[in-house]
């Protein structure tokens, strides 16, 4: 009884969860140009419009580049930060830390116009490059925290036989640290990946008017008329997110690195 | 603890290249996030030119709009939003959280998976699809229809309702993955104990199990109330203007009306809130009793 309950409860919270990607795909394979569930017809038209739209291939590649460019920026910062923490706990290193965490804690609107002021201050209003800059630093917070539950794991006992073998600082962080790190390094950085690809706020303060991402498009086109174009670009844009953690999940250790202690091979 | 011994000729005990390495983050973090701060609290304090952007000076003006009714009305609209979605978050991820806490392996993978792509999910297309989900043409309201309930489809968007369903979807993921860590780490002993005393599963769960997370849901209260403070765009699309929320005010100010000034006040207003209410909950952690020390070294074998 009380698990055919949890098991009604579980469907219903799925059937929830999935609800706006069904009438996604069912509006994006609509035959004619309008929004219509279930849909009219069986088309794949909008998915071919959109690589036949400059404007959309336009936003898709502004998109993909921000994120890959932020991603990589957030994981340089992150992975020294991480490893001074977990060498020593200075009083500087944890404020730093703490500022790495602290714009992906609080409400976004904040950073966005904390850049926006900045970038208007020093000149790089509605620049690509303050993009990636400003999503690379409210990023870090993802690579941050897997790098340091990666450097966790880490067996102090093995580096202290090492260096009794004669390895040096350098031998050490390449044969024995970065091996077991630059998993969660990777799936640090493929969180930033997503995360950047699907931002909103701070793309649209610092360069909005300039630079069209993804989400921006998405936004501008929902103002300015309904294309059944745009649900073909969000179940792509979902597809890639999900794609993203499927594969984080299929080689990492997920239960681990959202914070679960029982690592894969107890359950 | 550290275990290799620092040279003697660096600070803090880090080599001249360990150093080089740290700096670059620091630099980084101060340039692009600390003086980002500084920017706009100095703005927050600069004169509004009417018409035109603002200029160096300094006045209270922009605070002094505190005082306006209409900021009052939409920060009390603002805060009883968010803390509704907060509190049906909760009662939704409480539940699913336990259940996922205890699932093999393959399974909650399948759903962390699940949880994750739908926690980065664009807000412009969370709020996309539920306008479309609310509507009167593609809305859930033609099941009703369908079945002869009624005639004619409601429009469920946008309003109050289509906000907090919005803010719900929004805040779920988040919800579950901030009660993850603490349910998935609680002693499972103390459930099989209280079931093999006799207890039925809900009253285990709900007399033992929950006020040993208390003060987790507290935490995880103030967290997902936080986030969803923060949303944007999900009021604007799914709620009329009485709804919009702070963040679209900020926002408003900023790229349309073009008073920096305030914006900057309103932003530092809501720093504020949330940075009190972060700071609650890391006080909280610490006084926190589950000891995570003694979950981590009796990993247990696997159950149910």
């Amino acid at each position: 009884m009380s698990r055919l309950l949890n098991r009604l409860f579980l469907g219903a919270i799925g059937l929830f969860m999935a609800s706006p990607i069904i009438i996604l795909l069912g509006v994006s394979v609509n035959a004619e140009k309008r929004l219509a569930f279930p849909p009219q017809g069986f088309s794949l038209r909008w998915y071919l419009e959109l690589w036949n739209d400059a404007a959309w291939v336009n936003a898709i590649s502004n998109s993909l580049l921000i994120a890959a460019l932020a991603s990589l920026l957030a994981t340089s910062m992150a992975a020294p930060l991480a490893y001074g923490l977990w060498r020593r706990r200075t009083v500087w290193l944890r404020i730093f830390h703490a500022f790495g965490v602290a714009p992906f804690v609080l409400p976004p609107v904040i950073t966005a116009l904390g850049l926006l002021s900045f970038w208007i201050a020093v000149g790089g209003y509605g620049s690509f490059y303050s993009v990636v800059i400003s999503h690379g630093v409210f990023l870090i917070t993802l690579p941050l925290v897997t790098i340091s539950l990666g450097l966790e794991a880490v067996n102090k006992e093995d580096l202290e036989a090492a260096e009794t073998l004669g390895a040096d600082a350098g031998a050490r962080l390449r044969t024995i640290i970065l091996p077991q790190v630059i998993p969660y390094a990777i799936s640090g950085a493929a969180f930033a990946f997503v995360l950047s690809l699907n931002e909103y706020i701070i793309a649209y303060m610092v360069a909005g008017f300039t630079v069209e991402t993804l989400p921006i498009k998405i936004f501008n086109s929902l103002r300015y008329g309904y294309t059944p174009a745009m649900t073909a670009v969000a179940i792509v844009f979902a597809l890639v997110t999900a794609l993203v953690f499927g594969l984080i999940g299929y080689f990492g250790d997920l239960p681990r690195l959202l914070g679960a202690w029982k690592s894969k091979e107890d359950s | 603890m550290n275990t290799t011994p620092a040279p003697a000729t660096t600070l803090q005990g880090f080599s001249r290249s360990e150093s080089v390495a740290m700096a670059w983050p620091m630099i980084m973090l101060a340039v692009f996030f600390v003086i980002p701060f500084g920017t706009m609290l100095t703005i927050s304090f600069f004169e509004r030119v009417p018409g035109g952007f603002f200029e160096p000076g300094f006045t209270l003006e922009s605070y002094a709009r505190f005082i306006d009714p209409f900021f009052f009305k939409s920060l009390g609209m603002t805060m009883m939003i968010a803390a509704s979605a907060s509190v049906i978050c909760l009662a939704l991820a409480v539940p699913f959280t336990w259940s996922l806490s205890r699932m093999r392996h393959h399974s909650r993978v399948f759903w962390l998976v699940a949880l994750l792509s739908i926690l980065s999910l664009s807000e412009v297309i969370i709020g996309f699809s539920w306008s479309l989900l609310l509507s009167r043409s593609t809305g859930i309201g033609n099941i009703l229809v369908w079945l002869g309930i009624e005639n004619r489809a409601p429009k469920l968007s946008p309003g109050l309702g289509a906000v907090l369903t919005g803010l719900c979807y929004l805040g779920f993921p988040y919800a579950v993955l901030v009660l993850f860590p603490q349910l998935s780490r609680l002693d499972p002993t103390l459930h099989e104990a209280a079931r093999m005393l006799g207890a039925s599963p809900r009253r285990a769960f709900m007399n033992v199990v929950l006020p040993n997370i208390a003060k987790a849901l507290v935490a995880a209260f103030i967290m997902v109330f936080v986030f969803t403070l923060g949303a944007y765009l999900i009021p604007q699309l799914l709620g009329k203007p009485q709804q919009w929320t702070l963040p679209v005010l900020i926002a408003d100010q900023a790229l349309f009306q073009s008073n920096l000034p305030f914006a900057a006040a309103m932003s530092i207003f809501l720093l504020g809130v949330s940075l009190s209410l972060v700071v609650c909950v890391g006080w909280l952690g610490r006084t926190a009793p589950h000891d995570q020390d003694d979950a981590h070294d009796d990993a247990r074998s696997e159950e149910a």
